[in-house]
Order: structure tokens, then C-alpha cells, then sequence
């Protein structure tokens, strides 16, 4: 390859990954070298995501997707790194505020925060397993930091140890299936494997354990049912703003993966019928419909535990669960339609939820007071615009229309229609029916209900720019589909 | 087609102006709310007469692209039954609306941003042509509602407004799964050209889903209407919802938001499911006709004023139901005219129960007695809403109830005299317990000392019954003013009726006039 042709696939498809790279090396530096001024860490932080988010539109638009360098680049790479700048920014903005309060304002913070992004990017590039394997290490050890952050908090120091160590057991089987997928097809790179696959040189037996290790792995990374147990906790205990950007950005990036491993190892859905008697064919109709299983068990286990619980963190971390599931239902349709369904409704999510969390976070008082359903009796006389955000994001999480999380979930459950899941839609239905009970209790205390001692006019900051991205985003996703929809789409329907 | 987009989008505009006007400034909003809602009817009435009724097709269609990949498109138009249900929308509304400036003291500026809301979402559900756009429109009404009766309800508002919100998205989430399968299976494997919701597309080709299948998107459709509508046994929250609603919010609730659920069985259960339709006619006429009876015994027993209103919709609802589903072409021009009668009548007692409420903060049957001596206006108003709900000859009540009773009786689909014969005694049942009511609230002795101080209407109370008594006695009068527009509308879709179930056309003028109409709308599409 030519030093030129080179030059130019670094300076167009490669930008938004070296920059990502460069600036998680960088910050750290920073931090070090300018002791005096404590802005310059959370701007450069702001920089990198707003470069991504630049240079990765530009891909979006303009070019198409390319392989290189072993990496994916343009298309749906580009898509999920705008989200993944999205939820960075989201978080950043509730950051500094959410910090200060607990008296944790560290700059070491926002390093992490650097390369827990850089890892979603790698798991969103990767186009072998071992830069899968980098991305979700890289991605998974930033979050066990981050949980633990704020070091003096017994419940912050549970959270960091029960994912660390459940992470790490996890990602042993992740390993695992790796190896064995390597053993049985003789490559780790997916267009190999399923190429392999295709012509049918490989060992039936250690693919489909292989694959049982890998999904094992995923589920535990994107909290699906019957791995989810670690959730709950570790948001809980987490710093809110850790726990917005873990359960969403993080969750996406954990079905990037699943997207990339389900879509080359298992058969594209159109050749089922034909093949349906090989031994590849059957490994793909077993696997769907065991993630069609786990898909409508964490749906509906997220949001039945959800129902009884009284802190609003814990509530929030189930409902994560169970959008898990959701989000789950793509990955079961394996088809173009499922894929976008993943990506629009992992936009929609990224808003509403982290909309929600910074609500939460502002709410919130030091030593996880002011968590409890209760103490948002009444918000919507003391802080009404709290409160109407708050309300929106509730009812976007639901699926009401006209917000975003509505249009999502249509496209969700098209796709489990369309490949012949009406039993996962209906499932789907009773979930959503479950969850409208809890997330409508929290507008009934917020507008129904008084409380004796109303929480002060709580000063917003720069939280406020993330709560406005959140509604105007939910409303654009929401009334304007066709902003991101055929976009969506289109980087699927040749990737 | 300008004042059929203003018609459904003034609401919606005003209501954005509404929430940049000053939270204080009461008469501002108040007024501008007013002024917006009395503009939509006068832009209303242009569509009214622009209307042709003597084409059975759907008017005004609008086409434009939305969602390209899921092919939603704004698709609006309107035929003679929307034409009529949107009428009363925007003539119900400024009546709510000005009521609301006598009950509604806190929040003012959030409450007119909803109603305004409200109205612009009913208004959307009739006009919608699309069934992804329905949809959209259908669960937009929730909101809204849901906060009026939960911020501005009375006592019990809590439990009234979850109620209502559980109800009605159990309902409509199962819709949403018959929505989606119907748009695939429409879409890819009858037409083929991939996913659409376009409903006449839809319509055109619906006779050829299996029947199996009609079955399952029959319920998925229709149970979410019955919630609505409320059909017995599904009314349960309807009671405490409107009991608990704040008096504009009874008013639209009874007035139009359950007239959506019929509309919706007429236009996607009857058009789209007609096999499924036909062959389940004589169990949801059953259903009811044990709810135009199970209403009026409740409503009978009831010591609050508000809730035998409440129920006295149960009871009058069934008859549009069964109407519907007698699928003649009398029957259901009876259950259309009805629905209009009892958002006029019934609209018409929430108002006069809340200015008694207003005066005396109760409505306990027993609290009151002789009221017609104090108040004789007032009795005088009470009573032609009430004759009007009984179904007295000369007032609307009676035409609606007449022609869905003889279209049960000649049914040739429900082929039972027994769902007429029991239906009717529903008419004298009404005439029971509005009557009983009437003569303890009104007539008798006035000895609550409470009561001596009453003062008679105020002319702002005069400005919203004048015009309800006027249609009142208008349709009772002379209906054909109003059916005439959803004759042939309903014929057309009789003839569909009949040619799927005996194979002959009953009103083959309509046939030939199709054609000519269908050409026009595939030029309004190319344009």
C-alpha cells in the first residue's frame, strides 16, 4: 500500500479513532503538566468528543465503509461513535457539578472517562476478536475504576468490587469462547469465520460451545438476563454520572459487540430455510432462539424487580435491564431492520436515560441522600423544569409517542415481526404494560403529590446543556424519525 | 386544503403560544385559549361546507411522506363520519374550554396548554388516514388527559388517573403489536411493496387476510376500542375517571374522547376485519346490550349526580355499539348520529352538574330538593338535557336510539329480534333513573337551608348551554341536516359489508360512483 493512500485513509477514516487515542494519552499528561489551571482537563475532554462527533458526520455523510488496518471504518462505525460522543458529552456537562458536590472533583476522573470511551470505539472498529477482546478490557477496566471512584463510600467500594470481580470471571468466559471459535474456524477474524463458515470448514461442535462462552461473556457485559444480577449494585452504588454513561454508552457498545459477533457467526436469516438441516443451520435456530429467551426473560425480570423498588437509582438500573432486553430483540432478528431498530433505539435510550440520570443527579444530595421515590414529591412546584424533563424522559422510556423512545421500539418490534418473533413482541407488549406502572409512579409523585419540607430551587449549571440536549433530541427522534432512521438503515445494508 | 390543515394544527400552534405567555397573566391565557378554540370552529364550519356528502370517499386527502423507511406518512382526509365527529370536537371544545374559566383556579397556564393539546390529538384521531399516524395520535390523548384528571380531579384524583392511564395503554399496546402485523403482512406479503400503514392502501387489499388471522387483529384493534368506548365489561374505569375529572375535563371525556373508540371500530374493525367482524357481531352486540342495561340499573342506585351521568354513558354507549354492530346501513348511521347526541346531551349534564357543584361543592342527590323554585333557569336547562339523554321524541336522543334500535331489529347479520327487544328496554330504563333523579334534585320540598341562597345562571353559563340546546333540538328536529353527510359513507362501506357475507350490493349508486372518486384521489397523489 502506498505511503499516499495511506496518508489519506489516516486523515479521513482513521481521524475520529486517533483522536480518540491520542487525547486519552494526552489528558492524563495534561493533568499532570498544568497543576494551575483545573479547567483545561474537562475542556480537552469536550474537544476530543466534539472532534469525533465532527469528523465521524462527515464519514457518516460522505464516505462509505471501508476495512483497514484491521478495523472497521465509516458506516455504522461512525453512527455508534456519534452516540458514543453524545452520552460523553451528556456526561461531562453533569460531571463537574455532580463531582463538586460529592467533593471528589479530581481530574483523574476525566481520564477515565477518556478511555472508557476509547474502548467503545475499539469494540465499535474492531474486525477480529482480539480487538474485540481490547475494546471491552479497555472499556470494562475504566468502569470498574469509575464505579469505585469516589473511594471513601462503602456502597461506591461494593459496587467497584462486585464488578471487578464478576467482570473479570466474565470476561474469562468471554476469552474462552474465543479461543475455542479460533480452534474451530482457524481465524479471529470475522470475515474469515464466516467465510469458513460458509464453505463449511469448521468443527460444528467447538463453534457452537465457542459461541455459548462468547454470548455468556456479552450478556454479562450488557446486563442480560440470567447475568444481570451485578447491575442493580454496582448503578446503585456507582457515582450517577458514572452509572449514566456505564449503563448507556457502555450497553451500546456491549451490543455493537453482539451485533458483530451474532452477524458473522450465525447464518443471515434469508439462507435459514435452506441450510436449516446443517449443523451451522441448526447452531443459528438454537442460538436465536435461546437470545429470543434471554431477551424476554430480562424484559420482563427487569421490569417486574423494578416495580417494588424505592430508590430511584435502583429503579433507573432495572429499567436499564430490562431496555437490555429490548434492545436484545434486534439482535434476535438478525436482519438490517433489527440492526437499525438497535441503533436508533440505543439513541433514543442514550438521551432518555441519561437524561434521567442527570435529573437524579441533581437531585441527589452528598452521602446518597435524597434518592428515595418520595423525595421527589412535589417537584414539579419547587423545580418545574426538573420536573417536566424528567417527565419527558418518563414517558419516552415508557414508549409513548411523540418521543423518541416510541419510534425505537416500533422499530423493534417490526424487525421480531418481520423475522417471525410475534411471541418476543407480545412479550415485549406485557413488559412495557409492566414498566408503564413504575415509571408513571414517579410523575405521580413528581405532579400529583405534595411534600411538607419542597426541595429548594435547585441551581442547574452546565447539567441544564445536557438535559436540553436530552429533550430536543428525544422530541427530534421522536417527530422527525427520518433524521436518523434511513441512516440507520442505509450503513446496514452493506456492511 | 388550508382550513383542513388549520383545523388540526390552530390547537396545537396555540397551545405553543400558550406556554411562552406569562404564567400570571390569567386572563391572557385564558382568552387567547378561548379565542384560538372559537377560531378552530369557524375555520371548521369552512370545511363543513366545502364538504361534498354526496361522496362516499374520503375528502381532502393529504399525502405527504413522514417516515420513508416505514413508510408512515402524514395521510389525513376526512369522510362523512369524521366529518362529523370533527365538528363536534371543535364545537364541544370552546364549550369545555370556556367552562374551565368557572373550575379551574390553580396552574392555569399548564391546563390551557394541555386542553389546547387534547383538542388538537382528538381532532388528529378522526382525521388520520394513516394507521401508524392513528396511533400516534391515539396515545398523544393520553397525556394530556392524564394530567387533567391527576392536577385539576377532585378528591379521589389519584387513583381515577392511573386508572384511566393502565386501562387505556394495556389496550392500545396490544393495538400497537395488531398495527405492526397488519402493516407487515399487508405490506409484504399482499401488496408486496414492502412495509406501509397507508390505510387506503391497506382497506383496499384487507378482505384478502386470511380468516384466521382477521380473528387475532379483530381483538388487537377491537379490545382497545372497548376499553375506550366503554364497552361492558370494560368500563370500570370510566366511572371514577369522569366522576373525578374537573368539569371541562367530564365534559370532553364524555363528550368526545369516547366517541374515538367507536369511531375506531367503524373504520378499522368494520372496514379492515369485516369477515372477523361479521362473525363476531352477535357476541359484542350480547356485551352490549348488557352494558345499555348493567349502566342504567348502576346509574339507578347512584347517590352521586356525577356518576349516574357517568354511567348513564355505559348504558348510551352500548347503543352505538350495537348499532355498529347490527352493520346496517340504518344501524350505523344511528350509532353515528348517536355519538354526536350524546356528546350534546351528556356534554351537556357535566356542565349543569359542575355550576351546581361550583355553587355548592357537592353533589350528593340527597343534598339537594326543590331546586326548580330557587333555580328555575337552571331546571329549565336540566331538563332538555336530560329529556335529550332519555331519548324524548323531538330532541337528538331520539333519532339516534330509534335508528339503531330498528337497525338491531332488521340485522341481517345479527338475524335476533331479542338484542332489539332487549335494547329497548334500555330506553325505558333511562327514562327511570334520570327521571327519579330529576324529581329529588328539582322537585319536593327545599328544606337544606344550604340550598336557599342559590343564584340562577350567569350569562356566561347561558353562552355555553344556548348552543348545545340548539343542536339539540336542531338533530331531534331535523337530522338530516347531519346524516346526510355520513350516508353515503356508511352505505359504501355496507355494501362491503354485504358483498363479503350474502355477496350481493345493496346500494349499487355507490358502487358506480367509487370509481370516479378513487381517480381523483391518485391525482391528488401524483400532484
Amino acid at each position: 500500500m502506498d505511503i499516499q493512500l495511506i496518508t489519506y485513509i489516516f486523515s479521513t477514516y482513521m481521524l475520529p479513532i486517533l483522536v480518540a487515542s491520542t487525547f486519552s494519552v494526552l489528558v492524563p499528561l495534561l493533568d499532570v503538566w498544568s497543576k494551575k489551571n483545573k479547567q483545561i482537563v474537562f475542556y480537552a475532554t469536550l474537544f476530543n468528543f466534539l472532534i469525533v462527533i465532527a469528523s465521524s458526520t462527515n464519514l457518516l455523510i460522505n464516505y462509505s465503509n471501508i476495512k483497514e488496518f484491521y478495523l472497521y471504518l465509516g458506516g455504522y462505525t461512525s453512527l455508534f461513535d456519534i452516540l458514543f460522543s453524545v452520552a460523553g458529552i451528556m456526561t461531562l456537562f453533569a460531571t463537574k457539578q455532580y463531582l463538586e458536590k460529592e467533593n471528589y472533583n479530581l481530574k483523574e476522573f476525566y481520564s477515565l472517562l477518556n478511555f472508557a470511551f476509547l474502548g467503545m470505539m475499539i469494540i465499535n472498529h474492531s474486525a477480529n476478536l482480539l480487538l474485540l477482546f481490547l475494546g471491552i478490557e479497555l472499556m470494562s477496566i475504566s468502569f470498574f475504576v469509575l464505579s469505585g471512584f469516589i473511594r471513601t463510600k462503602m456502597s461506591a467500594i461494593e459496587a467497584s468490587l462486585k464488578y471487578f470481580l464478576l467482570g473479570a470471571f466474565a470476561t474469562g468466559f468471554l476469552v474462552y469462547g474465543m479461543a475455542l471459535i479460533y480452534g474451530a474456524t482457524g481465524s479471529i477474524e470475522y470475515t474469515i469465520i464466516a467465510r469458513k463458515l460458509a464453505t463449511s470448514q469448521f468443527d460444528a461442535t467447538f463453534l457452537a460451545i465457542g459461541f455459548a462462552l462468547m454470548l455468556v461473556g456479552l450478556a454479562f457485559k450488557s446486563s442480560v438476563f440470567p447475568f444481570h444480577n451485578w447491575a442493580p449494585d454496582v448503578y446503585t452504588g456507582a457515582p450517577t454520572v458514572v452509572t449514566s454513561f456505564m449503563s448507556t454508552a457502555g450497553k451500546a457498545a456491549s451490543f455493537v459487540a453482539f451485533i458483530l459477533i451474532t452477524k458473522h457467526i450465525l447464518l443471515p436469516n434469508d439462507k435459514i430455510e435452506e441450510l436449516a438441516t446443517t449443523s451451522w443451520g441448526m447452531i443459528t435456530e438454537q442460538s436465536g432462539f435461546i437470545i429470543a429467551i434471554l431477551s424476554s426473560a430480562t424484559m420482563l425480570i427487569g421490569n417486574i424487580t423494578a416495580l417494588v423498588q424505592k430508590n430511584v437509582k435502583r429503579m433507573l438500573a432495572y429499567s436499564s435491564v430490562a431496555h437490555a432486553g429490548y434492545i436484545l430483540m434486534g439482535v434476535v432478528s438478525n436482519n438490517v431492520d433489527g440492526w437499525a431498530g438497535i441503533s436508533y433505539y440505543s439513541a433514543a435510550y442514550i438521551l432518555m436515560q441519561i437524561g434521567a440520570f442527570v435529573v437524579v443527579s441533581l437531585i441527589e444530595k452528598q452521602d446518597d441522600n435524597r434518592l428515595n421515590l418520595e423525595d421527589y414529591n412535589g417537584l414539579s412546584k419547587s423545580n418545574p423544569f426538573l420536573a417536566a424533563a424528567m417527565g419527558i424522559f418518563m414517558f419516552s422510556l415508557v414508549g409513548l409517542p411523540p418521543f423518541g423512545g416510541f419510534i425505537g421500539k416500533y422499530y423493534l418490534f417490526l424487525s421480531a415481526i418481520e423475522s417471525g418473533y410475534l411471541w418476543l413482541t407480545i412479550v415485549a407488549v406485557i413488559a412495557s404494560l409492566i414498566s408503564v406502572y413504575f415509571y408513571i409512579g414517579l410523575i405521580i409523585n413528581m405532579y400529583f403529590r405534595e411534600q411538607s419540607n419542597p426541595i429548594e430551587k435547585i441551581h442547574l449549571g452546565m447539567a441544564n446543556i445536557s438535559i436540553i440536549i436530552a429533550i430536543v433530541g428525544i422530541l427530534v427522534l421522536g417527530i422527525l424519525p427520518d433524521v436518523l432512521l434511513p441512516t440507520a438503515t442505509s450503513v446496514f445494508t452493506n456492511f | 386544503m388550508t382550513p383542513f390543515i388549520l383545523t388540526l394544527f390552530l390547537p396545537l400552534i396555540g397551545s405553543i403560544i400558550i406556554l411562552f405567555l406569562n404564567k400570571d397573566n390569567h386572563k391572557i391565557i385564558k382568552y387567547s385559549t378561548l379565542f384560538i378554540s372559537i377560531l378552530t370552529f369557524l375555520i371548521s364550519l369552512i370545511l363543513f361546507f366545502q364538504f361534498d356528502s354526496n361522496n362516499p370517499n374520503i375528502q381532502f386527502y393529504i399525502n405527504q411522506i413522514w417516515i420513508s423507511s416505514i413508510d408512515a406518512g402524514f395521510r389525513i382526509g376526512m369522510d362523512g363520519m369524521s366529518m362529523l365527529l370533527v365538528m363536534l370536537t371543535t364545537f364541544i371544545s370552546p364549550i369545555a374550554i370556556l367552562s374551565s374559566f368557572d373550575s379551574i383556579h390553580h396552574r392555569q397556564k399548564e391546563y390551557y396548554f394541555m386542553i389546547l393539546l387534547l383538542q388538537f390529538a382528538m381532532t388528529g384521531v378522526f382525521v388520520a388516514m394513516d394507521i401508524f399516524l392513528f396511533y400516534i395520535f391515539w396515545e398523544l390523548i393520553l397525556i394530556p388527559m392524564y394530567f387533567i384528571i391527576g392536577i385539576w380531579g377532585g378528591k379521589n384524583k389519584l387513583y381515577a388517573t392511573v386508572k384511566f392511564f393502565l386501562f387505556t395503554i394495556v389496550g392500545s399496546l396490544f393495538m400497537l403489536v395488531g398495527v405492526i402485523w397488519l402493516a407487515n403482512y399487508a405490506g409484504n406479503n399482499i401488496l408486496g411493496t414492502g412495509f406501509t400503514t397507508d390505510f387506503i392502501k391497506i382497506r383496499d387489499v384487507a378482505s384478502q387476510i386470511p380468516f384466521d388471522n382477521q380473528v387475532w387483529l379483530f381483538w388487537a384493534f377491537a379490545v382497545s376500542f372497548f376499553i375506550k368506548v366503554p364497552l361492558f365489561p370494560l368500563h370500570t374505569w370510566l366511572p371514577d375517571a369522569h366522576t373525578e375529572a374537573p368539569t371541562p375535563g367530564s365534559v370532553i371525556l364524555a363528550g368526545i374522547l369516547l366517541k374515538m373508540g367507536t369511531y375506531g371500530l367503524i373504520r378499522f374493525n368494520l372496514e379492515l376485519f369485516t369477515q372477523a367482524s361479521i362473525n363476531f357481531a352477535p357476541l359484542i352486540s350480547w356485551f352490549a346490550v348488557i352494558g345499555i342495561i348493567y349502566g342504567a340499573l348502576v346509574a339507578a342506585v347512584q347517590v352521586d349526580i356525577k356518576r349516574l351521568v357517568a354511567y348513564s354513558s355505559v348504558s348510551h354507549l352500548g347503543f352505538v355499539v350495537l348499532g355498529i354492530f347490527s352493520m346496517t346501513a340504518l344501524g350505523i348511521q344511528g350509532a353515528i348520529i348517536q355519538m354526536v347526541n350524546h356528546g350534546l346531551s351528556t356534554g351537556m349534564l357535566f356542565l349543569l352538574v359542575g355550576m351546581i357543584y361550583e355553587r355548592r361543592h357537592t353533589r350528593e342527590i340527597a343534598e339537594y330538593g326543590g331546586i326548580a323554585r330557587i333555580m328555575p333557569v337552571y331546571a329549565t336547562f336540566f331538563a332538555i338535557a336530560m329529556f335529550s339523554s332519555v331519548g324524548l321524541p323531538g330532541l337528538n336522543g331520539f333519532v339516534g336510539e330509534y335508528m339503531t334500535l330498528i337497525g338491531a331489529f332488521t340485522s341481517p347479520i345479527l338475524n335476533n329480534w331479542a338484542f332489539g327487544i332487549v335494547a329497548a328496554l334500555g330506553v325505558i330504563f333511562a327514562a327511570v333513573y334520570l327521571l327519579w333523579m330529576y324529581q329529588r334534585v328539582f322537585f319536593g320540598t327545599n328544606d337544606n337551608p344550604a340550598n336557599h341562597h342559590l343564584t340562577d345562571l350567569t350569562k356566561r353559563e347561558w353562552t355555553m348551554l344556548v348552543p348545545l340546546v340548539l343542536f339539540i333540538v336542531w338533530i331531534g328536529v331535523y337530522p338530516s341536516t347531519f346524516t346526510n353527510y355520513s350516508e353515503n359513507s356508511t352505505r359504501k362501506l355496507i355494501n362491503t359489508i354485504e358483498k363479503q357475507k350474502f355477496n350481493r350490493v345493496p346500494f349499487p349508486e355507490i358502487e358506480a360512483m367509487q370509481s370516479d372518486t378513487l381517480n381523483n384521489i391518485s391525482k391528488q397523489i401524483e400532484k
